[in-house]
């Protein structure tokens, strides 16, 4: 557990979006803002995404990051902000005992 | 996401103040609020929640939804005096989520051995807080009975308007207490808030069970935060 109260900067999504921002990338930003069943990160948790696919934080602990880098592209080349839905059966789910998964919304938007 | 409203949110988040973060899922327009921050109906009310519970989510509200996320600074417990009651405290209040520092420059007290695992400072409390200053997200719990020790610190906690203040003492003791701090200059007002006797009154007779009357306080003043000020606006 970390027991830091101070932020951790070199693993912060919203501190390493605004480090891209000043190095003037493109950036999107990924946000949980809704949950059904076991899914596996609380609402509010980030993916920021940069126009080279670099990414950093997480949205699902791994199951569907793939998927969100992929629409973060289009959301940086188009400029509008998407919402995504995903089912999560993972093993994650399965540890738990909740062999249904839990599902996910996901609001993809562009930095700026 | 607006630049200016990811900066603005990062320099709060690392000045460890706490703010919600609201955007508006319809044309993605998002602004920061901060604690305190007058927000009238439905939103007004979810915000409030948001900051007292720290959870974020999606509200419907003029006919629109906004998702808001909640950034709150992590809670943490700085205890004055290395005591039995602080090696209780010490372990049950990281399990509940609320990191404690423990200082008390008696290094007779304040050893290691005494306090594995736990943010030690064998030191006065004012060499200490003048490094890691208190703040709004700060309990503090002065439990050494030495006013050279505690008084200090009370009234710095005071002043950083650290959501709960305790003290060990009978009421008796607390009355001179009292007394000393006007002294310091501390306010009628400001002094009312300390928890003296400390903890909640569950009879607590050990230190191990004065050690969770503390943060079972603790707790409750964290939870209830503001809620007075707010009920009274609304």
């Amino acid at each position: 557990m970390d027991e830091s109260i101070y932020l951790d900067e070199a693993r912060d999504p919203l501190i390493i979006a605004e480090g891209w921002m000043k190095d003037g990338k493109d950036v999107a930003i990924a946000t949980v803002v809704e949950t059904w069943g076991s899914a596996p990160r609380p609402i509010g948790s980030h993916l920021v995404i940069d126009a080279e696919g670099n990414f950093h934080g997480s949205v699902s602990g791994g199951c569907v990051e793939g998927a969100v880098v992929t629409e973060a592209m289009d959301v940086i080349g188009s400029g509008k902000a998407r919402m995504l839905e995903f089912g999560v059966a993972d093993e994650t789910a399965w540890q738990v005992g909740l062999s249904c998964g839990g599902r996910i919304k996901v609001y993809v938007e562009r930095l700026g | 996401m607006d630049p200016y409203v990811l900066k603005t949110i990062n320099e709060e988040r690392r000045a460890r103040r706490a703010a919600v973060l609201v955007t508006d899922l319809g044309d993605g327009r998002d602004r920061i609020v901060r604690e305190g921050d007058p927000v009238a109906g439905d939103l007004g009310t979810a915000i409030a929640n948001a900051f007292r519970t720290g959870n974020s989510g999606s509200v419907e509200a003029e006919g629109r939804t906004f998702f808001l996320n909640a950034h709150l600074p992590r809670p943490r417990l700085v205890v004055i005096g290395a005591v039995h009651i602080s090696q209780a405290l010490a372990p049950m209040a990281r399990i509940a989520g609320y990191p404690v520092e423990i200082i008390d420059p008696r290094t007779a007290f304040a050893t290691p051995e005494r306090f594995p695992d736990v943010a030690l400072h064998a030191e006065w409390p004012e060499d200490v807080l003048k490094r890691a200053p208190l703040d709004g997200y700060t309990a503090l719990a002065a439990v050494t009975h030495d006013p050279k020790i505690d008084d200090f610190a009370l009234k710095a906690a005071l002043d950083a308007r650290c959501f709960y203040v305790g003290a060990l003492g009978s009421r008796k003791t607390h009355a001179k207490r009292v007394e000393r701090l006007l002294a310091l200059g501390a306010g009628a007002d400001q002094i009312a808030r300390i928890h003296a006797p400390i903890g909640l009154d569950i009879g607590a007779a050990s230190p191990a069970e004065i050690a969770v009357a503390v943060l079972a306080q603790t707790i409750h003043a964290f939870r209830s935060r503001g809620l007075e000020t707010k009920g009274a606006v609304a």
